[in-house]
């Protein structure tokens, strides 16, 4: 009760011009972290540097909540490569292996099939109706290394919304009502 | 300055930062690791070669796969992917691969094997140009570690070649 009573001590304190700081350091900090999302995005020249593995179709390789970094470069896409694609009409992307490749000689274009290591077929259930390969534009990065267990924290503050509004919440009243 | 708060935070951002070190060094420690795999594959028999009714070719083999892929453990290795593709170049495709077989070997034992097996995926054309084709069969691996980056690599073996007619 009495730590309540201290902190609506402080808030009424407060006077504007501080108020007004604290809000400016709390949106800096908020853009310095998309400036180095979007930095992140230029270097590794993918739409989504880094993805976190949301199902069990790459283990005992990617487990759920591991987080991938991704780089997209001018190479051609070979078999073996574990790429990150978006099928049109699923919003979520998909991270497998790609285990056909056929190359176009006249147009360099390729069709791809790609496949994850723990399911037992390959993917063209997951594809659009009719779709048969994938091509170049819907691949959206190669998986370059890992972190295991990191992306655990993404997994559980969107399928709990509850818990996310939460910490925002105490990390807002943090920071209005610390001293420094 | 010294409050619960105060520490913890200073804790938590330590042990993460070191983490983080630690995770690095393991991912840079793979660098020292010199490889040394082989591999020898032999065709022991084509099962099936027919042209499916929408025109693309298929071929059913059974292969002889014998591998050392011991040398590609180190103490940062999760496991290892291996898997082989048949590639091969037609008129119409400048490069064709298609996986036959893949497996997956999650500890340094297991990295010397020999098996027969027949292709686990389906070896099928795009079009009608299988006939008499040369192909390279290629042993590609790829580590996956325990934390940090991953690399591929793989092993050429050529010679190979499918027979004149349908059978």
């Amino acid at each position: 009760m009495g730590w309540i009573g201290e902190q609506i001590d402080s808030v009424k304190s407060m006077q504007f011009r501080q108020l007004f700081t604290q809000a400016i350091s709390l949106g800096m900090i908020v853009t310095s972290a998309l400036i180095i999302w979007k930095g992140l995005m230029c270097i590794t020249g993918s739409e989504s540097p880094v993805v976190v593995v949301l199902s069990g179709s790459m283990e005992p390789g990617f487990k759920r909540g591991d987080i991938l970094f991704l780089h997209m470069s001018k190479e051609p896409i070979r078999a073996g490569e574990i790429v990150v694609f978006n099928v049109d009409g699923r919003e979520i992307p998909i991270v497998h292996r790609v285990i056909k490749v056929h190359e176009r000689e006249d147009t360099g274009e390729v069709d791809v099939l790609t496949k994850g290591d723990n399911n037992f077929g390959d993917d063209r259930l997951l594809y659009a109706q009719g779709q048969m390969w994938l091509q170049r534009h819907h691949i959206m990065g190669r998986a370059v290394g890992f972190l295991p267990y990191v992306g655990w924290v993404t997994i559980i503050m969107t399928e709990q919304p509850l818990i996310k509004y939460v910490l925002i919440g105490a990390l807002g009243l943090l920071v209005i009502t610390s001293k420094e | 300055m010294h409050s619960f708060g105060y520490r913890a935070n200073a804790l938590l951002t330590f042990s993460l930062t070191i983490l983080a070190l630690m995770c690095a060094m393991a991912s840079v420690s793979d660098n020292l690791n010199s490889q040394s795999p082989t591999a020898t594959v032999q065709v022991l028999n084509v099962n099936r070669f027919q042209k499916k009714s929408n025109g693309d070719d298929e071929v059913g083999i059974t292969l002889d796969i014998s591998a050392d892929l011991q040398s590609l453990f180190t103490w940062n290795t999760k496991q290892v992917f291996v898997f082989l593709a048949a590639e091969y170049s037609t008129p119409k495709n400048s490069l064709n691969q298609v996986s036959l077989w893949d497996g997956i070997i999650p500890a340094k034992e297991d990295a010397k094997f020999s098996i027969k097996t027949k292709n686990k995926y389906r070896f099928i054309d795009q079009g009608s140009n299988l006939r008499g084709r040369d192909f390279n069969l290629s042993l590609h691996w790829h580590v996956m570690p325990k934390t940090g980056k991953m690399f591929a690599d793989k092993l050429v073996l050529s010679g190979y070649r499918l027979p004149e007619s349908y059978r």
